[in-house]
């Protein structure tokens, strides 16, 4: 199996952007994320200052990921959408692509039945993307392997 | 897996340390978080039991600054090292670009470093890595205490790789920034060659 890297260009951000912008006001969010399954936060739309958006990453990668193999343990691929229920706010969170997870974070003024209703519109459009982003990603560094030994060492100066 | 974004150039990665239960990766971490430019650094999650054992991991970020552009981040993880923890570990592996093997020195535990230097092997394997190739550090933890093994014995325990390795005191940090600015520079270079493929 390959562990090569992941690449996402301006186009393919721009446009995972802008979906996620029309996820934000279709499901009436307060915030959206979009984060990779190892931990790390693609884009976010909303309000998402006040929010340890990296914590927020990290915990939902962990979050998904401990369930996927609580899933397994009973026979299932995974349990690819979660709910959490707060006081005040709520969060939903669904794997997309097999690879992202889609974090969405809203309060009384939207629905769960709204949320997994537009989560499902933006899915395939994010898939969409994200295919075209892996194939571009795959075809080369894009710069990366310029990096000399030499710009690795400035960074402990 | 690296993570590049070349829209808000970034280059993220992810480094695990590994060992038995008690071998002092928390310890790592925290000495890391302390020391630290708090602007280099975002806030330490633990996920631990009320005895504070890790129950899931420990998770730091790290911005080291930017080469040719790119911004480079480092998310340091810590594995649950008790035997039964094991699902948690293999999870906690998934996409890693780098690991710091974390051994404690003391002869007494010198079986539950090879048990988890055989254990990461495995895991690494069932997740699709080449545990030859990947980019890892060794660090002998508890230099300070006695009693430990020496270095000659457990390099031919757990070295036989031949992959850089440090003498370390986590609690006074000793070895420990050694260790991490090694392993960056393994995943680097690693992500230079456009990765294990």
């Amino acid at each position: 199996m390959s562990q090569g890297n992941f690449i996402l260009r301006e186009p393919e951000y721009e446009a995972l952007l802008s979906i996620l912008r029309k996820l934000l006001a279709d499901a009436s969010a307060k915030v959206v994320f979009l984060v990779d399954k190892n931990g790390t936060l693609l884009a976010s739309a909303g309000d998402a200052v006040g929010f340890d958006t990296t914590s927020l990453a990290s915990l939902a990668a962990g979050n998904i990921a401990a369930t996927g193999g609580l899933a397994n343990l009973i026979g299932e691929k995974e349990f690819s959408i979660l709910f959490h229920e707060g006081e005040r706010d709520n969060m939903h969170l669904s794997v997309v692509a097999e690879r992202l997870i889609l974090v969405i974070v809203f309060d009384r003024r939207s629905s769960v039945g709204l949320v997994r209703l537009r989560v499902r519109q933006a899915t395939a459009r994010l898939a969409a993307v994200m295919a075209t982003a892996v194939a571009a990603g795959d075809a080369e560094l894009g710069g990366v392997e310029e990096l000399t030994e030499a710009d690795i060492e400035s960074l402990f100066k | 897996m690296s993570f590049i974004n070349y829209s808000s150039r970034e280059i993220n990665c992810k480094i695990v340390y590994y060992g038995p239960g008690l071998c002092g990766k928390t310890t790592n971490l925290q000495f890391i978080y302390k020391r630290m430019n708090p602007e280099a650094r975002g806030k330490m999650i633990s996920l631990a039991t009320e005895s504070e054992r890790t129950l899931f991991f420990d998770f730091l970020p790290l911005s080291l600054g930017e080469i040719r552009g790119f911004k480079t981040r480092f998310h340091l993880y810590t594995v649950p090292g008790q035997v039964f923890y094991d699902a948690s570990r293999r999870l906690i592996l998934r996409g890693v670009d780098g690991v710091v093997f974390c051994a404690d020195s003391q002869l007494t535990r010198v079986d539950a470093n090879e048990e988890s230097m055989e254990n990461l092997r495995v895991n690494l394997r069932e997740q699709g890595y080449d545990p030859d190739r990947l980019p890892m550090v060794i660090q002998y933890n508890k230099r300070d205490l006695p009693n430990v093994a020496s270095l000659a014995e457990l390099h031919a325990l757990l070295n036989r790789r031949n992959v850089p390795e440090f003498e370390a005191s986590a609690t006074t940090g000793i070895g420990v920034f050694e260790t991490l600015k090694t392993v960056i520079k393994l995943v680097l270079i690693d992500l230079k060659r456009g990765g294990r493929q």
